[in-house]
């Protein structure tokens, strides 16, 4: 790892405007993917602000649903009883992520701004347009990272995934450029549940609509998200809902606790007797962002829950899917898990 | 003098010491002035150096030295086998490459170190390691085993890789007969604890060594070649270890680098690699192909089994092991023939990974076995037992032991065997589909050579004392049972010392050997004692002059007359009359030539219970039952451990360890912990294991046998047989990973 700045912020401003002010300044929540990523030479900060400070770890009822504070941790959050009463598919969401140990470190802004696993995104010897993204000039999260003392390019470009090691990867929404995936388990919740992100930067405040939060990568992978630079991630709201008796995150994985998605979906329904009256669902492990299936959605309100209709939902949401070789398979895992996911959702045997 | 009573569970003499961070590992030690080192590593597979930049490295804060190829210290014994086999230096057949560490700007595998970085901290030394710049040359480097089988050659060695007993076509004749191929990716042992070395020149020809092995007397050998000095100079401490599971089997070129650059920058110096060195430094098991053909008659009878496997090595050397040997003796057939290949590919060298070949042979073999009672319509116990011999076929002698219907027997009881039914896919829960699978494990018991110290003070304490470690198998909780049980020392008042090489010589902790091995040694210097003892009480003018050995019991420090309870001696009051502080005894022991009479074999049954789900082909362990047949259990509580150890090593080998390399760049891309998945809690059920505890009555005194390989021997093949009779679909290729198993399925 390389010497860096460590400075400790207690007001949200204070946090803004150091990032803002010095470039290759990063906030520092809970660590568990930054401290990585410079463990790795990814990312080279010079300064870290720590973020674990500021007031904004509360989970509080509003008068439309539920505010939680962006540095509240992954366990706090899963295990709050207002969460797992009212929004009990965020609370299974965050549990299937990470280990034990991460969730208790893990904050909500940190998980939803942790990067890609891409194998070849972390391997600085390996290409990778994300991690060095093909210079158009001052694109976000670029050269900056890279210092005069380390005297290197970060890496090759290209994309290595395609054609190489991807079982991993995306079968929606990728380029040419980048066929990595989003890995966060709670933003599949939180893109399902129609959550509000508010941050606050140098410009002001903003709220962000949770599915425009992250975003495909187009020809510049580089950019994950479009937070723009110095600005905060300070609270998510979610909207009260009627889901909270038929929710399910089913997370399919290489091993029962502690790996990523291969494919998951999250299913919140809100049925009456066994019509489908609303329903939410959305995927992970399928994109390079939370995966909203709204066609079909759109397909099952009003429909009553049967396997049949399930089936033709998932159809639906599989339309335009693509696989990169070693992730062919996921074109049957994922309606599959869709499948599985809705009858236990519905209690349908 | 075999005991014929069952040991009581004992609690594991060191768990406290580990449970409250009092045992100390190599990387614990700590020694004034100490310096630290980083390796930094190809990041090609193939190739050369065309140019190392190293000077900010040198020019970074704390920097003390950064070494290349270009000004690497000289290692004396270089022409020597450096980093021989933990055994001694076998001599190496001669590969068309060699690798010596840091000794020319050829590069032969991804990682390979390419300058050693050392400064007074170790952030400081990893920091500047990130400074050394490289570029290279680069060649085609073939990494995929898939892509080269062909070329596969036989292993020197007697056999020439080829075994035949009868005809080797036999089984195409056959009413019924089977093809089928099976794959082992690269797994990586990935012990919790790195891999590295602490190195502390103590004078001009004499070294200390702190070290991750599972053989101090191997290590102080390598070292003493390595150097060219006496090894009695050469002190190597490995007391405990963070698990081994193999990769401790031999001194590694970069522990020899570390020790000659101790002695050039004249401070003491500590390596402890990353996680993903891990992965290209210390060994794996290697990639193995493998093919069986087997006829059986109708009648379930075997009438030929022909068994090949070609597994990857190193350019540089040629690394064998015993994937094909279950074969030639587990099940009774005329006709075997077997073929062991090696490929040398653009790889670091593999190394045993527990139960090494074996387990890799078993899982072929053990599914071809449940693939050929499936369609024979038996149950694939019956199929065994229709099967089983009495006497080993390959050697025509009789094994020394083998309780193997009893252990299928028990097994079978304990998971539910009745409940599974013959015809696949028929079992459900739900959604879920519910499967059984069982299969057989087989290990070599050997009797290594062997010595031991121990000390019996006149205040009722016994000391033990061996160089072996204990990786974590119990080693130290067995010797204190085995000691107990000669001496009848209160198990409180033994204490066992072990894990350094100023005590008496000890192989290498490996192949499950060390309770045999250092056990006997152990035994032995406990009965002279005894001896020592009965003498001294039954000798003129003793207090219980003129009695016979056998009419004595010794126990809780009290030596007595059997029938007559009243006659006794306090052994402290008989030594102190004798004047005897201590009485001091040193065994070497090995077996007789009668051993070699015998077949001597450890046997376990493995069980599972898995429920798959058709939908998203995710597979679960939900049960398993693991039966040893390895002798006299010494200590039931480690045995246990053991086998349970063993079934997580082998949930994890079943369904989800494997080392992935993209071969356009020959390197790995899921090195790391969290991409490597190695079992976790989660993966892993309650699982039940049964010892058939009887005592084998050839091998020993104490007639057990091993049992650290044949806990992991096979489970991978019992579960890929759940995992068929679950869906009615056969995985050969590991590990089974939900894609496979729902491609399957839909
Ligand atoms: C081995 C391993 C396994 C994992 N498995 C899973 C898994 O299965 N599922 C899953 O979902 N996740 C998983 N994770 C990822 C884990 O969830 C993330 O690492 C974690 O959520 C990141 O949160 P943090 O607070 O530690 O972020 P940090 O590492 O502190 O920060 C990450 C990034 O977010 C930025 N940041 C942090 N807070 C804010 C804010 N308020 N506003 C703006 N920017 C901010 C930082 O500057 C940094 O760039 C795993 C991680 C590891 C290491």
């Amino acid at each position: 790892m390389n010497p860096f700045q460590f400075t400790r912020v207690t007001t949200p401003k204070a946090a803004i405007s150091a990032v803002t002010k010095e470039k290759g300044t990063y906030f520092l929540a809970g660590g568990t993917n930054l401290i990585d990523l410079m463990k790795r030479e990814v990312v080279i900060p010079e300064r870290l602000v720590d973020i674990n400070k500021l007031p904004l770890a509360t989970i509080e009822k509003t008068v439309t649903g539920l505010r939680i504070g962006a540095t509240a941790k992954n366990s706090a959050v899963a295990d709050n009883e207002l969460v797992k009463k009212y929004f009990p598919l965020l609370s299974q969401a965050l549990n299937a992520g990470a280990s034990a140990q991460l969730r208790n470190m893990a904050t909500v802004g940190g998980n939803m701004m942790q990067r890609t696993r891409c194998a070849y995104f972390y391997d600085n010897s390996m290409p990778c347009n994300k991690r060095s993204p093909v210079q158009t000039g001052g694109a976000a999260g670029s050269t900056e990272r890279f210092r005069a003392d380390k005297g290197q390019a970060n890496g090759p470009t290209g994309c290595g995934a395609i054609g190489g090691f991807n079982r991993m990867h995306a079968i929606f929404g990728a380029s040419e450029k980048c066929i990595a995936v989003h890995p966060s388990d709670m933003c599949i919740a939180l893109v399902a549940l129609d959550a509000t992100v508010n941050v606050s930067g140098p410009k002001g405040d903003r709220k962000i609509p949770f599915g425009e939060f992250h975003r495909l990568p187009g020809d510049k992978p580089q950019q994950d998200n479009t937070l723009q630079p110095g600005e905060l991630i300070m609270s998510v709201d979610l909207p009260t809902n009627r889901f909270s008796d038929n929710s399910h995150y089913l997370k399919v994985r290489d091993r029962a606790s502690y790996a990523f998605a291969l494919v998951s979906v999250g299913v919140a329904l809100d049925m009456k007797g066994n019509t489908i009256r609303d329903v939410r669902l959305a995927m992970g492990g399928v994109a390079h962002k939370p995966w909203r299936l709204t066609k079909a959605e759109d397909f099952l309100r009003g429909k009553p829950a049967t396997e049949a209709n399930f089936k033709q939902a998932a159809a639906l949401a599989m339309q335009g899917a693509k696989g990169y070789g070693e992730n062919d398979f996921k074109l049957t895992l994922a309606p599959n898990s869709i499948i599985d996911a809705l009858k236990t959702a519905t209690k349908t045997a | 003098m075999t005991k014929d009573t069952k040991n009581p569970p004992i609690d594991r003499v060191d768990g406290r010491l580990k449970v409250t961070g009092g045992a100390n590992y190599f990387a614990d030690f700590e020694i004034p002035n100490t310096a630290y080192c980083v390796i930094v590593g190809s990041k090609i597979a193939k190739g050369t150096i065309a140019s190392l930049d190293t000077k900010k490295a040198q020019n970074a804060p704390g920097v003390l030295g950064v070494f290349t190829h270009q000004n690497m210290p000289p290692i004396p014994g270089w022409d020597a086998p450096v980093g021989g086999e933990a055994d001694g230096p076998a001599p190496k057949p001669k590969t068309e490459e060699t690798y010596r560490i840091l000794s020319s700007s050829k590069i032969l595998f991804d990682g390979q170190p390419i300058a050693i970085v050392v400064a007074d901290t170790y952030e400081r030394a990893t920091y500047a390691a990130s400074l050394v710049k490289a570029t290279y040359s680069k060649q085609t480097a073939r990494t995929d085993l898939q892509k080269h089988v062909a070329e596969g050659i036989a292993p020197k060695g007697a056999d020439g890789g080829n075994y035949l007993r009868g005809k080797p076509d036999a089984y195409q004749a056959a009413p019924v007969t089977l093809e089928a191929n099976y794959t082992i990716p690269i797994e990586v042992h990935n012990p919790m604890e790195l891999h590295g070395i602490l190195a502390h020149w103590t004078g001009p020809n004499t070294l200390m060594i702190y070290a991750k092995t599972q053989g101090v007397n191997a290590t102080q050998q390598a070292m003493a070649e390595a150097f060219k000095i006496a090894p009695k100079n050469i002190h190597v401490h490995a007391e405990f270890m963070g698990g081994g599971f193999g990769m401790g089997l031999r001194t590694w070129p970069q522990e020899t680098a570390v020790v000659a650059i101790a002695r050039k920058i004249g401070r003491p110096l500590k390596l402890v690699v990353n996680r993903s060195q891990m992965f290209t430094l210390v060994g794996h098991r290697p990639y193995t192909v493998q093919t069986i053909n087997m006829g059986a008659d109708q009648d379930g009878k075997l009438i030929g089994i022909a068994h090949a496997a070609t597994a990857e090595t190193a350019s540089y050397e040629d690394f064998t092991e015993a994937t094909v040997n279950m074969t030639k003796f587990m099940y009774a057939c005329p006709n075997v023939s077997t073929r062991y290949r090696i490929v040398r590919l653009d790889r670091s060298v593999p190394i045993w990974m527990r139960g090494p070949g074996e387990a890799t042979g078993a899982f072929a073999l053990e599914s071809a076995m449940d693939e050929m009672a499936h369609k024979l319509k038996l149950d694939p116990i019956e199929f065994r037992l229709r099967n089983y011999t009495e006497t080993d076929p390959e050697h025509n002698r009789p094994y020394s032991s083998k309780n193997l219907k009893e252990a299928y027997q028990r097994g079978a009881e304990a998971i539910g065997w009745s409940k599974r039914k013959n015809e696949p896919g028929s079992t459900r829960e739900g959604d879920w589909l519910i499967g059984y699978g069982m299969s057989t494990g087989t290990f070599n018991a050997f009797r290594w050579e062997a010595s031991a110290r121990v000390l019996l003070k006149a205040d009722g304490s016994l000391t033990v004392q061996s160089a072996v470690t204990d990786i974590g198998p119990g080693t130290g909780t067995a010797l204190t049972m085995i000691a107990h049980n000669v001496l009848n020392v209160p198990l409180n008042r033994i204490k066992v010392e072990y894990g350094d090489t100023s005590l008496p010589k000890a192989p290498t902790q490996g192949g499950s050997a060390i309770v045999s091995a250092v056990g006997s040694a152990v035994f032995d210097a406990c009965t002279s004692i005894k001896q020592a003892l009965i003498e001294l009480a039954t000798k003129n003018g003793g207090p219980l002059v003129g009695r016979q050995a056998d009419e004595l019991t010794l126990a809780d420090g009290i030596l007595s007359i059997l029938t007559e309870p009243k006659k006794k001696v306090a052994v402290s009051d008989l030594m102190q009359a004798n004047n005897l502080a201590v009485i001091d005894r040193t065994k070497e022991s090995k077996g007789g030539p009668q051993l070699q009479n015998y077949s001597m074999y450890s046997f376990s049954v493995h069980f599972v219970q898995v429920r798959v789900n058709p939908l998203t082909g995710v597979v679960r362990v939900t049960k398993a039952v693991s039966v040893a047949d390895s002798g006299r259990i010494v200590s039931p509580k480690t045995a246990a451990s053991q086998m349970i150890g063993g079934v997580a090593g082998g949930i994890g080998m079943a369904l989800t360890e494997e080392a992935v390399i993209d071969h356009r760049f020959g390197r790995f891309v899921n090195n790391n912990l969290a991409d490597y998945h190695v079992a976790v809690h989660a993966d892993v059920p309650a699982i039940e294991t049964i010892m058939i505890d009887k005592p084998d009555p050839i091998i020993n005194p104490m007639g057990a046998k091993g049992m650290g390989e044949i806990a992991l021997i096979g489970f991978a093949g019992a579960v890929a047989n759940a995992v068929f009779n679950a869906t009615g679909q056969r995985i050969r290729d590991l590990p089974i990973t939900p894609d496979k198993v729902m491609q399957k399925l839909t």
